[in-house]
């Protein structure tokens, strides 16, 4: 291949003009329909239907809270430093922390390598979705200190501040740093004229309008930003569309903080408060938990448990307030053959109380 | 600091004026402060307009060269933004490279104009894939009296609309004017206990819980939106707000652009 100016190019003796290359790769891209005659979009979706988010929480030990995310083709990472001693100290807020953000993308996220460092781009989304979720984070309990809240697009695929928020929201959580609540967030666009909820890479592209949005979990608007064209009607809708977004985002958010914490804490507390007790005692409590627990689920459950009880091994049953946890065996002998469990774990338990109200 | 100590001592005599249903200034709710738009102020720039809000004073400059086009993009114009926030124009203001208020500003702004489709970027176009116009408009804030965001807004599109491309002086053909196609105007506005304002005075503008700017075009729709601070806003509210500001932009247009 050689270039002879810079209009074009030759390849093997064939002369092709670099624009049209670039204009014919461009318009192949763009899709002729976004939503097909069964209402579908390009990825399989409804309308109003989100891409399969998971959320892993506890990723990074050096941090305080932290928060892998993957939405779509999104990769997010969160992490929580702090509360921590705010340095230069006049920034320092003497009745408050002060919550900082940076949203930042790595420079293979995207298609072009992206310049490494603070754009205006990401100065400005660093800027709104702080002002997003700073507001539910309880600042008034450590005067002069910071919270700082970084998220890492590793890969990027349409709607990565809303992810980003969404991923910070879930590290502060992990960070046991006292919140009113849960910040959720998504966004609404319009292809073919049609509003369609979470947009995927070629709807953002090639869209008419974008509108991000984040909300507590009573639908209070934190960040709302738009650019396209909408009318006031489609704004009404739309709003309507991010809401019901947002509330399944926070189902989500709240199974994978169930998962994490509820499970072990509650385990961990109640085998403690057992294992103190005689041996005899035990029996009593699983006659007791047994009564309670005339679930299906909890059927293959008792039969362990009548084994282990057999074997003469210590056995915990654990119900919560809300929904009944099941417990593999592997679990229970993770906990009876850590010897150090009852000590550590219960400090540990101490630390997640936030967790757990949420 | 200064603005804080100042927020701190204002607050409340601000939240009680609006228990009452007053502002600072004696303004209903929905009431602008005096605004002018003088234009072509500067000459040696391809459009200028220099607006005023209240005591709050923007210059905005359009210039015009010619450059290549984004490679996804090759027969569009290009539009580049700039807020300064000069260290005359406030005590709070600090030289140096625009910080995030600067920078989210300029955005704003930007976007009201471009997704507005206001400026026809493919007349902007002079050979394809090769050289286009490249758009630089500049806004210099002179005095900050609050709601620089408006003042911005304003002056861009009253700037271009009296812009001239240069294309003699380029070697690129006949003079001609921008290629208007929809007039975007921005408006402000915030929430202080509850209660929606617009053009914020500088006071308002600091203690307000949360900001608010929508740009509305021609036809009544809305071509950009951004919530600042971190107040939160309930459904009801943002509708309401919708409707103010389609309707303010609606006065605006056609009292200070349409003549233009």
């Amino acid at each position: 291949m050689k270039t002879e100016n810079s209009n074009y190019v030759s390849i093997n003796g064939q002369k092709f003009e670099i624009k049209n290359i670039i204009g014919e790769s461009i318009m192949a891209n763009k899709p002729e329909k976004f939503i097909d005659e069964n209402g579908l979009r390009l990825d399989g979706r409804a309308v109003d239907e989100i891409r399969p988010m998971t959320i892993e929480i506890g990723v990074l030990s050096r941090a305080d809270g932290s928060c892998y995310l993957e939405w779509g083709k999104n990769k997010i990472l969160a992490a929580v430093y702090g509360p921590r001693e705010l340095h230069p100290r006049r920034m320092q807020k003497p009745d408050e922390a002060i919550v900082r953000y940076r949203y930042n993308m790595a420079a293979f996220s995207v298609e072009e390598r992206a310049r490494p460092g603070p754009s205006r781009r990401s100065i400005e989304i660093s800027k709104v979705s702080r002002d997003a979720f700073a507001p539910v984070i309880m600042t008034k309990y450590y005067p002069s200190a910071v919270i700082d809240v970084f998220a890492e697009v590793l890969q990027a695929d349409a709607g990565t501040r809303t992810a980003a928020i969404n991923a910070a929201s879930i590290a502060l959580a992990d960070a046991g740093i006292p919140m009113k609540g849960l910040i959720s967030a998504c966004a609404v666009g319009k292809v073919d004229g049609q509003l369609v909820l979470d947009l995927n890479k070629e709807e953002d592209n090639y869209g008419n309008a974008d509108l991000p949005i984040a909300m507590t979990q009573d639908g209070e608007i934190s960040l709302l930003q738009m650019d396209g064209n909408l009318t006031k009607e489609e704004f009404k809708r739309a709003l309507e569309m991010a809401k019901e977004g947002c509330k399944k985002i926070l189902e989500i958010q709240k199974e994978a903080l169930k998962k994490k914490f509820a499970s072990r804490e509650e385990v961990v507390e109640s085998l403690v408060e057992i294992a103190e007790e005689k041996p005899d005692d035990v029996q009593k409590e699983i006659e007791l938990i047994k009564e309670e627990l005339e679930t299906e689920e909890f059927d293959d459950l008792e039969e362990d448990v009548e084994q282990d009880i057999e074997e003469g091994i210590d056995v915990i049953v654990i119900k919560t307030d809300e929904s009944d946890i099941e417990i593999s065996e592997d679990e229970f002998t993770e906990f009876n053959e850590d010897d150090d469990l009852e000590t550590d774990e219960l400090e540990e338990s101490d630390t997640l109380e936030v967790g757990e109200k949420i | 600091m200064t603005s804080e100590v100042m927020a701190s001592l204002k607050k409340d005599y601000i939240y009680n004026l609006m228990l009452k249903g007053k502002r600072e200034d004696g303004r209903a709710f929905d009431e602008y402060r005096k605004i002018t738009v003088q234009t072509n102020i500067i000459d040696k720039a391809e459009g200028s307009a220099k607006v005023c809000i209240g005591d709050t004073q923007v210059l905005v400059g359009v210039k015009l060269q010619v450059g290549a086009p984004f490679p996804d993009a090759p027969d569009e114009g290009v539009i580049i933004t700039n807020l300064e926030m000069n260290p005359l124009a406030s005590p709070d203001f600090e030289a140096g490279p625009p910080k995030e208020d600067a920078i989210e500003m300029a955005r704003v702004t930007d976007r009201g104009i471009r997704e507005s489709g206001a400026i026809d970027l493919n007349k902007l176009c002079i050979t394809e894939g090769e050289e286009v116009w490249i758009v630089f408009i500049d806004v210099h804030v002179l005095n900050d009296d609050g709601n620089l965001q408006d003042a911005s807004s304003l002056g861009a599109i009253a700037a271009l609309m009296t812009t001239k491309i240069p294309a003699s002086r380029e070697g690129k053909g006949e003079d001609m004017m921008m290629p208007i196609k929809d007039i975007p105007v921005g408006v402000t506005l915030v929430d202080i206990g509850g209660e929606l304002m617009v053009d914020p005075g500088l006071a308002e503008e600091t203690v307000a819980d949360s900001k608010l700017t929508i740009a509305s075009n021609k036809d009544g729709s809305i071509s950009a939106m951004q919530k600042t601070g971190e107040g939160m806003l309930t459904q009801e509210k943002l509708l309401k707000a919708v409707d103010i500001a389609c309707a303010k932009a609606e006065e605006i247009r056609e009292k200070y652009l349409l003549n233009i």
